[in-house]
């Protein structure tokens, strides 16, 4: 099963790889990856998309977990969350008829189209990773010539406290 | 903390405290080590290290320096001194090749749990990533192999990490951490001011055990009619053996060592049913076998001792105990798993074990002892004597009975090392200094040698094979330069005799490039180097060579000629069940 993991780490060098590297020498995979800093810029964020059994799943998180500058690691499939994804995606899609068909595909979907000429145009694809991958499959029929994806981002619904908050709060107990 | 907030956190306190003392880093670095309390640190010289060097030739009288032949060999002997105490083995190798050369024995820390700190040299900032002489990624290659690392790259640093790698490397489950330092950082000056705590918000090993999950596994333990105690390094890294001891008498259970955990449990008491696994005895593989609940306790259920994990304990309900959450679960699935210090978490459970629990213990185990006792009878650990050759298990037995079970042993891997798992019984923690995880050939001498720096009145024996000692003998010119009284037991056996074996049993006796055709003669190997050399071939030379060479002062070398095919029974072939145990 797809799991995505938010792992918040100390913002410090090397520890993307060590991560990274505890995926590949325990024969994890990744399925994407996006990494960047939080509000507080000594923290970074790691939101994983990964496969396995619930066994595998709670091995990865514990494995993550001790790593010792690893602040928390949570599988957002067990926190009522939202996903996010965005596609660039250049569809061959010449000017005529089936440019209008693919218009109205990208309508539908809310993307948009950022660049366009004779020969085809690039759409801008927003929503969580089965809203783009449907789209992705909609528009092969035109002719996908690239597409670059971000992988998946993953926020917590509205809640008491968000991750970022309870990780602040364990940072200030450490500190006092 | 980072240098910039430190910096500034200085500032504001700088008219009111004291000025700290300047120095350069490389001086900053053997302050901090002996604020860490280090004696000794076991290293090699080069032009990265320079610097530090130059300062432990001004510290000789604080900070002890023992100087390897090989950085291997400097690892294994911080590593044994580390077993041997239990303090933090530290060694000092240069960048590049000095640090490359390090990984096997910082690997086999790793997998051993042994708290290391292992510092590099490095080379200076501006050469970093320009394939510099002697530069090599020491962060990047020793990541995957130890606890954490770290590449300092700004000497206002330094003490912050110095402190921080000695409280990781020695809490949790312990393990090594290695510090990178680029040779200009060593150069650079500025405030030595040790700090007195570390800031890890995200580090937070586990000490006590949650006191309802230790509750349950107490009324588990105080009702199961076939339980076993299954205990391995964590309860030694965690010094629990006098708790092992004391939670085993109150409920009457048997107790069953890991090979890691062989001493955290003394082997002679009633209780004890001798080693677990691949070659465990019998008896322990059959009650861990047939077992209604186990109690594992700092061990990971390595695939050495559980056999195949599908047949293994089918009708048993596990209690983990484990100071590493991810050990819980990882290859068996526990009932209760308990995150805790192994110490600490037996302490809570023998406070909660009830007078009735205990008092009726004798006979609710009864039946179960009785059982146990028809499998020992069964096939009790035994083999042949000969008249006209040394038997191996024999040379362990003789060397027992003239050390009293007292001496600290370290071994290599393979077959000399399970025939003292099995014929050395052990008293207590700390004894046994062996490579269970890495399974690393050559590491029984220096890390002998560690020992030894550690207890210089201590009888220290490597007992090795004549294949792993070809490995890191050149440590015997250390032995000697630093006089040491260290022994060396040789089982000679002219094979690479573990692997010999699996050639004979699994692949028809066709045995490829396992005979040791050419061997130096030991005896003058170790003349060679300043040592006394001893040999014995035949039985009636080997009490009074081991007699001899135990009482000969300084670095003994005793190349003892044994059976050549003999194979070490009991066994689990790999992929088996513990219960298809081959008995001979």
């Amino acid at each position: 099963m797809r799991h995505t993991l938010s792992i918040l780490v100390e913002n410090r060098f090397g520890e993307l790889s060590r991560i990274v590297g505890m995926f590949s020498a325990r024969g994890y995979n990744i399925e994407s990856l996006t990494v960047a800093e939080t509000l507080d810029p000594n923290i970074s964020r790691m939101t994983l998309v990964t496969r396995g059994d619930d066994d595998t799943i709670e091995q990865i998180t514990r494995q993550l977990d001790k790593q010792v500058r690893v602040l928390r690691a949570v599988d957002m499939n067990g926190v009522r969350h939202i996903e996010r994804e965005m596609a660039l995606i250049n569809v061959g899609a010449k000017a005529g008829a089936e440019r209008q068909e693919a218009l109205s595909l990208v309508g539908i979907f809310r993307a948009k189209v950022v660049d366009v000429s004779d020969e085809g145009m690039i759409v801008e694809a927003t929503g969580d990773w089965n809203k783009v991958s449907a789209m992705i499959d909609l528009l092969k029929p035109f002719g996908i010539r690239e597409i670059v994806r971000t992988g998946t981002v993953a926020i917590a619904r509205l809640a008491e406290q968000t991750l970022d908050e309870e990780v602040a709060a364990m940072i200030a107990a450490a500190e006092a | 903390m980072s240098a910039t907030t430190k910096a500034n956190s200085a500032d504001l306190t700088a008219a009111s405290a004291q000025a700290a003392p300047v120095m350069r880093g490389a001086r900053i670095l053997c302050e901090a080590l002996v604020k860490e309390g280090v004696e000794t640190i076991f290293g090699y010289p080069g032009g990265a290290v320079l610097h530090i060097y130059d300062e432990l030739c001004r510290m000789r009288d604080r900070l002890h320096h023992v100087l390897s032949r090989h950085e291997q060999g400097a690892i294994h002997m911080a590593e044994g001194y580390a077993k041997a105490t239990g303090k933090p083995g530290v060694a000092l190798v240069t960048s590049g090749p000095g640090a490359t050369n390090a990984v096997t024995g910082i690997a086999n820390a790793y997998m051993d749990s042994t708290p290391l700190v292992v510092i590099s040299g490095q080379v200076p900032r501006k050469l970093i990533g320009t394939d510099a002489f002697q530069e090599a990624d020491t962060v990047g290659i020793t990541r995957p192999c130890t606890k954490y690392n770290y590449l300092v790259k700004d000497v206002r640093d330094l003490a912050d990490v110095v402190k921080e790698a000695f409280h990781i490397a020695s809490t949790g489950r312990p393990g090594p951490v290695l510090i990178d330092i680029p040779k200009d950082v060593t150069a650079e000056t500025t405030e030595f001011d040790y700090p007195e705590r570390v800031f890890l918000p995200g580090y937070r090993p586990y000490q006590h055990g949650d006191v309802e999950q230790v509750r349950r596994a107490v009324e588990m333990m105080s009702k199961a009619r076939r339980p076993i105690l299954y205990v391995g390094g964590g309860v030694i890294h965690a010094n629990g053996a006098d708790e092992s001891l004391e939670l085993a008498a109150r409920l009457n259970l048997p107790v069953a060592p890991t090979l890691m955990g062989l001493g955290c449990f003394p082997s002679g008491h009633r209780l004890s049913l001798g080693m677990l696994g691949m070659h465990g005895t019998y008896w322990a593989n059959m009650a861990i076998s047939e077992s209604d609940l186990i109690i594992a306790i700092g061990v990971r259920f390595d695939d050495r001792v559980t056999g195949a994990l599908d047949k293994f304990a089918p009708q048993a309900e596990v209690i983990h105990v484990d100071v590493d959450p991810s050990s819980i679960h990882k290859n068996r699935r526990a009932q209760v798993g308990i995150v805790g210090d192994a110490k600490s978490v037996m302490q809570q459970m023998i406070d909660l074990v009830s007078d009735e629990a205990a008092a009726t213990s004798k006979s609710r185990l009864a039946d179960w002892w009785e059982q146990i006792e028809e499998w020992k009878e069964y096939a009790p650990l035994t083999y042949e004597k000969r008249d006209d050759v040394i038997m191996p298990q024999q040379l362990v037995e003789e060397l027992h009975a003239l050390t009293r079970g007292d001496a600290i042993i370290s071994t290599d891997v393979g077959q000399h090392q399970m025939w003292v798992a099995q014929y050395y019984p052990f008293n207590g923690p700390r004894q046994w200094l062996t490579s269970g995880g890495l399974g690393t050939m050559g590491f029984g001498f220096p890390a002998a040698l560690g020992a030894q720096v550690a207890h210089p009145d201590k009888l220290v024996v490597a007992f090795v094979g004549d294949g792993g000692f070809q490995m890191t003998a050149q440590e015997l010119a250390t032995a000697v330069q630093y006089k040491a009284n260290t022994k060396i037991v040789i089982m000679n056996n002219n094979y690479l005799g573990m692997v010999r074996q699996w050639q004979e049993l699994f692949y028809d006796r066709a045995y490829s490039h396992v005979n040791m055709e050419w061997l130096p003669d030991f005896v003058k190997l170790a003349e060679a180097f300043g040592a006394t050399g001893l040999r014995a071939t035949r039985p009636d030379q080997l009490r009074a060579t081991l007699q001899r060479g135990l009482a000969t002062p300084g670095v003994v070398v005793m190349d003892i000629l044994v059976a050549e095919e003999v194979n070490v029974y009991p066994m689990v072939p790999a992929g088996a069940g513990l219960k298809d145990m081959v008995l001979k």
